[in-house]
């Protein structure tokens, strides 16, 4: 039990097959199943959240943070939605304007953090902000149509797997590899964990944090696409209605990567999306009170991290 | 191979660099001294590219070069290992060493050939008590200074600068460093040396340049000066190099803090007395529970057996109250707010306890001989020597009964190192008691009232003043295993 706690990612897994166990329990005890059906239902759920954890994971690893991802799913939804209109042989053209547009949003965000030197926190708020402002005057509802070959993508099962899991676990595991084989993620742990040091070490630290802000952008955005494809249109609020903001980096710090950066991965940030995610369909099916399920996670989220911090303060003595 | 000439530097409008000019050629090493503050590691992070002059210019290899970015100076050959730890707890031995220059195979980071380079350079290094794949943060701190050495080493270094590099090294250690300089001595790399500890200057240097107060002052060859020139040439005035004199037997008064089979996870069956007037000396190796001994007593990390009196501190605040202060050994972590102006830092611990009676800050710095005595100055921005007066101050204004001291002098100047001498002198004439540790056996003797030697977490054995340092050593080291 010690040395699965010792772990952060550990911790989350073990915790992620406790809940589902007892879950599983519970929810036969109340007389209901917990079916195949039900855990593919929670992967197709926790798809669109875990691509925007799995982004959000970059950014706080490189020691910021990024709160424009809700509105910018909204932003991406509803261009690309716009730009499809209907027509199949728009989806190309869409997909390039969406992601476009996302790495765009996620420059702006890393040239303010590290050229005019303003906190990740206030930088991506106000980003957040202009989107919002944007969309305010722009749309009062869903706008736009997608095309059905599109819709594919939000619905379509290969076998019994949803296509927008396997879209999330590419996401995951191209992260994953990007942190763990490349240069560039050896100095985003670097730029995280200690930015003076990555820097008098030779590392160009604000390419690291402008790149790891375009790539949790470029996240940002794909789930912006997978949302549109479920809705089969766009709409102004579907990034803040879920909110992918505070709920993304919630995802990230359960799965045990430090709020602070530097240390951490994408593992966990997938352990804490399906924990997460588990949670809500347990609660789904026990019907219960959804003030309490929101509790619950709270509740949830704060012990993992004061577990974590226990952890990693005694061996840091 | 490096000629600096006519380097100016200012911060905020403040003049810490005139018209400097160093050289030094293939094979040599060259050490730089001066005060704290003078400007040395200043001087050094030009060099490096962390900071870019405000005039003259920096020739390598008879190029001119101006460094935008450290990536820049790594490049031209420049190594440096910085005054302050530059690595990253969290990461791995290799992923500090490779950190920024990455060895890659088909674009992907090879981590075998990491490991391996790392593997060969401790080995050369003859360090075999850990390896490529431990993390940095449970490395000591002599080892950590060991993945720096490697770090610089790793880069194919035309110059290696080293900002006092035997800080945080026992005495061992430093023999090993010393072979390793000559090594790259012999490999045709220039080697640029700053150190407060001037017996390693002569050890190694081949010419000597002086810097005080930002300037120039000399340059010479070692054979030329003697370590009281050199001395007079830093302080502008000659300094006596004896310690103050002990306590006599009669000024030693009342036992203010007893400690009897005192024990925690790293500690067993200590027991201690300390006596107003008193400076104990705490000797022993790397690693045999000296800091742990200090922080038990102060609270830090307390004693989870045994009895102490007069009050058992379980609690940082609780050590303090009952009038027990401690210097620690890593400033930077433990004993400063780094983002905080000399004169919040100076007051930090009368604050947090609502000590009344403030001495006058200005007071307080002038008596640990800060220097320039500027108050507002975020510590951050302080000579690493510098930020050790304001940790002694920091203790100063409360008056504690008993002060703990852990390498008291580390990173300290000569000047400054006979001041907080006497400093310490006349606060265990006026009443505290005092223990010190340090890895300096020549300090630690000549200081001490009396020595404690400590040896994997127990007290191996007691010795008089003025030992000699060979008794110290031997005791330390169990069973004669020199050390
Ligand atoms: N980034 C900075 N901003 C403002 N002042 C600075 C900065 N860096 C250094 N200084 C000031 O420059 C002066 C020289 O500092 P430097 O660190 O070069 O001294 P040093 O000779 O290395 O001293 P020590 O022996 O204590 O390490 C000091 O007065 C210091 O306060
Ligand atoms: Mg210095």
């Amino acid at each position: 039990m010690i040395a699965l706690v010792a772990n952060p990612t550990r911790a989350v897994y073990a915790a992620l097959i406790a809940t589902l166990a007892i879950g599983w329990a519970l929810v036969a005890f109340d007389g209901g199943t917990f079916t195949l059906n039900d855990l593919v239902g929670i992967q197709q759920r926790s798809a669109a959240l875990g691509i925007v954890a799995v982004g959000q994971t970059l950014a706080i690893l490189a020691g910021s943070l990024d709160l424009s991802v809700a509105y910018l799913i909204s932003l991406v939804s509803l261009v690309a939605a716009e730009t499809m209109a209907g027509q199949s042989s728009n989806i190309l053209t869409a997909v390039v304007v969406a992601l476009g547009v996302s790495a765009l949003v996620g420059l702006v965000n890393g040239v303010v953090i590290t050229k005019l030197k303003v906190h990740a926190f206030i930088a991506t708020l106000g980003v957040a902000l202009v989107i919002r402002g944007v969309l305010d005057h722009l749309y009062d509802g869903p706008a736009g149509r997608v095309p059905v070959d599109f819709q594919q993508l939000g619905y379509a099962r290969i076998g019994p797997i949803p296509v927008a899991a396997i879209l999330w676990a590419a996401v995951a595991a191209g992260v994953w590899f990007l942190l763990r084989r490349t240069r560039f993620g050896h100095r985003v742990y670097a730029v995280g964990g200690d930015v003076e040091v990555a820097r008098l070490s030779g590392v160009r630290t604000d390419r690291v944090v402008i790149a790891a802000h375009v790539l949790c952008s470029l996240c940002a955005g794909v789930a912006g696409l997978l949302l549109a494809s479920r809705l089969g249109a766009g709409a102004p609020t579907v990034g803040t209605d879920g909110g992918y903001d505070l709920e993304s980096i919630a995802a990230v710090v359960l799965g045990g990567t430090a709020l602070a950066g530097g240390r951490g991965g994408v593992a966990g940030t997938v352990g804490g999306v399906l924990l997460l995610a588990v949670l809500d369909s347990v609660f789904n099916q026990l019907e219960v009170n959804s003030f309490f399920k929101d509790v619950v996670r709270g509740v949830v989220i704060v012990v993992a991290v004061a577990v974590y911090a226990r952890r990693t303060g005694r061996r840091a003595s | 191979m490096l000629r600096m000439t006519g380097i100016g530097k200012s911060f905020l409008g403040i003049r810490v660099l005139r018209g400097i000019d160093l050289s030094a050629t293939a094979g040599e090493v060259h050490a730089v001294v001066g005060e704290n503050g003078a400007g040395k590691s200043t001087l050094m992070k030009i060099l490096a590219g962390v900071h870019q002059p405000d005039e003259g210019t920096v020739e390598i290899g008879g190029q001119i070069r101006s460094f935008a970015h450290p990536v820049e100076a790594q490049r031209a050959g420049v190594a440096i290992i910085y005054q302050e730890f530059n690595l990253l707890p969290e990461r791995s031995v290799a992923d500090n060493v490779f950190l920024g220059r990455e060895p890659t195979r088909r674009g992907l980071v090879d981590r075998a050939a990491m490991d391996e380079a790392t593997s060969r350079l401790l080995d050369e290094l003859d360090e075999h008590s850990f390896g490529p794949r431990h993390l940095v943060k449970d490395l000591s701190v002599a080892q950590q200074q060991v993945v720096e050495i490697v770090k610089a080493l790793s880069v194919d270094a035309r110059i290696v600068v080293m900002d006092e590099p035997t800080a945080a090294l026992a005495e061992h250690e430093v023999d090993l460093l010393y072979r390793l300089i000559r090594r790259l001595q012999g490999r045709g790399i220039a080697v640029l040396y700053i150190s407060h500890r001037l017996r390693e200057v002569f050890d190694l240097a081949d010419r000597v340049t002086v810097l005080k107060d930002g300037a120039h002052v000399a340059t010479v060859a070692a054979t030329d000066v003697t370590t009281a020139g050199l001395v007079k040439m830093m302080v502008g005035r000659e300094l006596d190099a004896y310690f103050p004199p002990r306590a006599e037997e009669s000024a030693i008064g009342e036992v203010l803090l007893t400690v009897r089979n005192g024990g925690n996870g790293k500690l067993d069956g200590i027991d201690l007395d300390l006596r107003a007037g008193e400076i104990v000396g705490v000797a022993g190796l790397q690693g045999s529970g000296r800091s742990s001994l200090v922080k038990a007593v102060f609270g830090a990390e307390p004693f989870t057996r045994g009895e102490m009196t007069p009050t058992r501190p379980g609690s940082v605040r609780a050590g303090v109250a009952a009038g027990i202060g401690l210097v620690t050994e890593d400033r930077k972590a433990e004993g400063l707010a780094l983002n905080q102006s000399v004169r919040d830092n100076a007051l930090l611990v009368a604050r947090a306890i609502g000590h009344r009676s403030r001495a006058a800050v200005s007071d307080l710095l002038e008596r640990v001989k800060l220097a320039p005595p500027r108050q507002e100055t975020e510590v951050k921005y302080l000579s690493g020597g510098n930020q050790q007066k304001v940790v002694l101050a920091k203790w100063l204004t409360v008056s504690p009964r008993v002060l703990l001291f852990d390498e008291p002098t580390r990173g300290v100047d000569v000047g400054a190192k006979a001041a907080i001498h006497d400093l310490m002198r006349e606060l265990a004439d006026s009443g505290t008691a005092i223990l010190m540790i340090s890895s300096e056996l020549p300090e630690l003797i000549g200081m001490s009232d009396r020595i404690i030697v400590l040896r994997d977490g127990r007290v191996a054995g007691h010795l008089p003043a003025g030992s000699a340092e060979e008794s110290v050593m031997a005791l330390a080291a169990a069973d004669g295993v020199a050390a």
